[in-house]
């Protein structure tokens, strides 16, 4: 039996599946098992692709030939008159999508005599070598959906009237119940490819979220605040922050073409290039051109990445930059925009390619926005493009590094309301602060001993005296005494050979108190406290400490770096006005 | 020592004024201190925080023990004098469901 799909107007397709189908001896058909192909029709790809049939008959004339003397020989000669292949052969048939066989069969509503079929049809040739004597159209809805193909009849006589009509009714009832069958096997399979394509996209995620940076630094005097919205079906962008070896800090943003899981891979291998390249070399045109000439090797054909390399000289303000065919980043300067102008070639496309290096000092206060073209050439509903402008704008409008990201995001939200985000959306700030110096950073240390938990929080309060109002001065005070307090009882386990070290960092936006002890940190989540709980008896009246200090913070962060365990505490100063009040 | 304590009437509660530092040295301090209210066996216990300068999760801890036993002896308990900054803390322990907060008498 031959499957036609009608997912398209000109039946054509490829060979699906296989199956078993066996004819009834009621119909006197010489018994066989016939494998059936399902043609489907895949005509975006490949519209003149042929319909192949398999048809495999095993008669059982020669076991019955074994059982009888008389049926033996009378098998036996029939046999010899069949072609071989009427009995154990495989039958292919291939119907062209123009041959004219399926435009006839599509009118006839019942068993067709091959000898009456176009002799001009390919396939009917085909057919009638393999010896097919009758064809059986399942139609249904008027659309051909198969055909049933069947050899001589075991007597050896002809179709008779009653057989026919009983094919045609079997025609009437099989069609329905095999377009039933392809509708269902449809759906299956595009189950099945939704679920692949759900499954490669979660990968892609799983792969790009590894290589973006899990927490951004603090750069001593400058505020650097991210964004990173993935596309639904996964772009490739990316974004980095390397502390180099001589200071200065590495800011890259980057893009690859392509989406989904081949792209996160190529992206994570930039990434590591980038980040193995950094530690040889620091001028950003010789990152770009090593990485180039390493990723050209393993990137596949038309791949490529685009990628700026931004570096930063904290203390002077000072960046040197290169661009490899990346969207070229803004500076909010006082009311001005100005645009950082560096070219080059896209990485992974052409050996030997150099790229220029430029310079330019950010003076306090600047802002910088690093950002891809998901936000520059995301669409409305209109068909109209977010554009540099409106870009630029945004930029314009800036009063902070944070403020930069959480406007962009909004006003790209409201631009493309009713449209699906078309390409992931990057945008990196760097802020430097007017107070911003390195020398903004204060570090020290206590011996582990219960109670100097007040002589770190008397000390960090007095560093970052007027940065903060004072309802968050105070909440600063009670959660660097409670991390104290943990840090020496819990991490150091109140050891006073080991300190614990405290650092404080003023930025415009943000006061940071890093505590680090030598325990390894929670081992197991904490149980929330309640109170309810602690009056019936069911909860020690202790364990508020790191509640208190997570309520308290802007936000909290726990991390290790070597042997050390740190918690991080993070106050936002507002609008920074104190510091800046202060400085000048 | 980091806490001190005075006691005397006021409103209709048995008054416990809290001076310096709870924490966890401060333990014996409260507990000699409700010990010095309870045995009268009053109605309501009136906690005056205005001159405590410090309170840590152990100092919470502390005085939910407090709480506890109030609740045995059939005492409420009241705060006055607690800064916004410790009201906050009472807020979001919510010892303040349990223990009443009133504004310092203004005399």
């Amino acid at each position: 039996m031959l499957w036609v799909d009608d997912r398209c107007d000109t039946p054509c397709g490829r060979v699906r599946q296989d199956e078993d189908l066996t004819m009834k001896d009621t119909l006197g058909v010489r018994r066989g098992r016939v494998a059936v192909a399902d043609a489907v029709v895949d005509a975006a790809a490949k519209p003149v692709a042929p319909v192949t049939t398999q048809t495999r008959v095993e008669g059982r004339a020669a076991k019955a030939a074994e059982r009888t003397g008389k049926r033996d020989a009378r098998r036996a000669k029939s046999n010899a008159q069949d072609p071989p292949q009427a009995h154990t052969s495989l039958i292919n048939v291939e119907i062209d999508p123009s041959d004219p066989l399926l435009t006839f069969l599509q009118s006839e509503t019942g068993p067709v005599e091959i000898a009456s079929l176009p002799a001009y049809s390919p396939a009917v040739n085909r057919m009638k070598e393999q010896c097919v004597q009758v064809v059986v159209p399942l139609v249904t809805s008027g659309k051909l959906v198969g055909l049933l193909a069947l050899g001589p009849r075991l007597s050896e006589r002809s179709y008779s009237r009653y057989d026919r009509r009983l094919l045609k009714d079997l025609a009437r009832y099989a069609a329905p119940a095999l377009r039933l069958g392809q509708l269902m096997h449809e759906q299956e399979r595009e189950a099945r490819a939704h679920e692949r394509l759900g499954q490669e996209l979660h990968v892609a995620q799983l792969i790009q979220q590894q290589f973006l940076p899990a927490g951004l630094p603090e750069l001593g005097g400058w505020h650097v605040a991210a964004f990173y919205g993935p596309a639904r079906t996964v772009g490739g962008d990316f974004y980095d922050i390397i502390q180099l070896d001589d200071g200065r800090v590495m800011v890259v943003t980057g893009d690859v073409t392509d989406k989904g899981v081949p792209a996160a891979l190529v992206m994570a291998s930039t990434y590591g290039l980038l980040r193995a390249t950094a530690k040889v070399a620091s001028a950003p045109g010789e990152v770009l051109r090593r990485v180039n000439e390493l990723l050209i090797p393993q990137i596949p054909m038309n791949m490529f990445v685009t990628c700026l390399v931004l570096v930063i000289d904290l203390g002077s303000g000072r960046i040197e930059f290169a661009n490899a065919g990346h969207n070229l980043p803004y500076v909010r300067r006082d009311d001005q925009v100005i645009q950082l102008m560096a070219r080059g070639m896209p990485l992974g496309l052409m050996p030997g390619s150099i790229y220029d290096e430029h310079e330019m000092v950010i003076e306090p206060g600047d802002i910088v926005l690093l950002y891809s073209d998901g936000i520059t050439e995301q669409h409305n509903a209109a068909g109209e493009m977010f554009g540099f402008d409106r870009t630029a704008a945004l930029v314009a409008a800036a009063t902070s590094g944070d403020q930069l990201v959480d406007s962009s995001v909004q006003a790209l939200t409201k631009f493309s309301a009713g449209v699906d985000q078309e390409d992931d959306i990057t945008l990196v700030t760097l802020h430097r602060g007017l107070a911003g110096t390195p020398r903004s950073t204060v570090s020290f240390s206590v011996p582990s001993e219960m109670g100097n938990e007040r002589e770190v929080m008397d000390r960090v309060a007095a560093i970052v005296e007027g940065a903060l109002p004072e309802d968050a001065l105070f909440a600063l005070n009670t959660a660097v005494s409670e991390t104290t307090m943990n840090a020496i009882e819990h991490g150091n386990r109140a050891q006073t050979a080991l300190e614990v070290s405290v650092t404080v960092r003023r930025t415009v936006e943000t006061i940071t108190v890093d505590i680090s002890d030598y325990g390894r940190g929670r081992q197991h989540e904490t149980e929330t406290p309640d109170i309810d709980l602690k009056l019936a008896g069911e909860q020690t009246p202790r364990g508020w400490g790191l509640f208190l200090v997570e309520q308290l913070v802007d936000r909290v962060e726990e991390f290790t770096e070597g042997d050390r365990h740190i918690v991080r505490l993070i106050m936002r100063t507002g609008d920074g006005s104190a510091i800046e009040r202060q400085e000048t | 020592m980091s806490l001190h304590y005075e006691l005397g009437n006021r409103d209709n509660a048995a008054g416990v004024r809290l001076i310096g530092r709870i924490d966890r040295d401060a333990s014996d301090t409260l507990d000699e201190a409700y010990a010095g209210v309870a045995s009268d066996a009053p109605a309501a216990i009136e906690l005056d925080f205005s001159a405590v300068d410090y309170i840590n999760s152990t100092g919470i801890a502390l005085i939910i023990a407090l709480l506890a036993r109030a609740r045995a002896d059939g005492a409420l308990l009241r705060a006055v004098g607690l800064t916004p900054h410790y009201q906050h803390i009472f807020d979001i322990t919510r010892l303040s469901d349990y223990i009443k907060i009133v504004q310092p008498d203004p005399k």
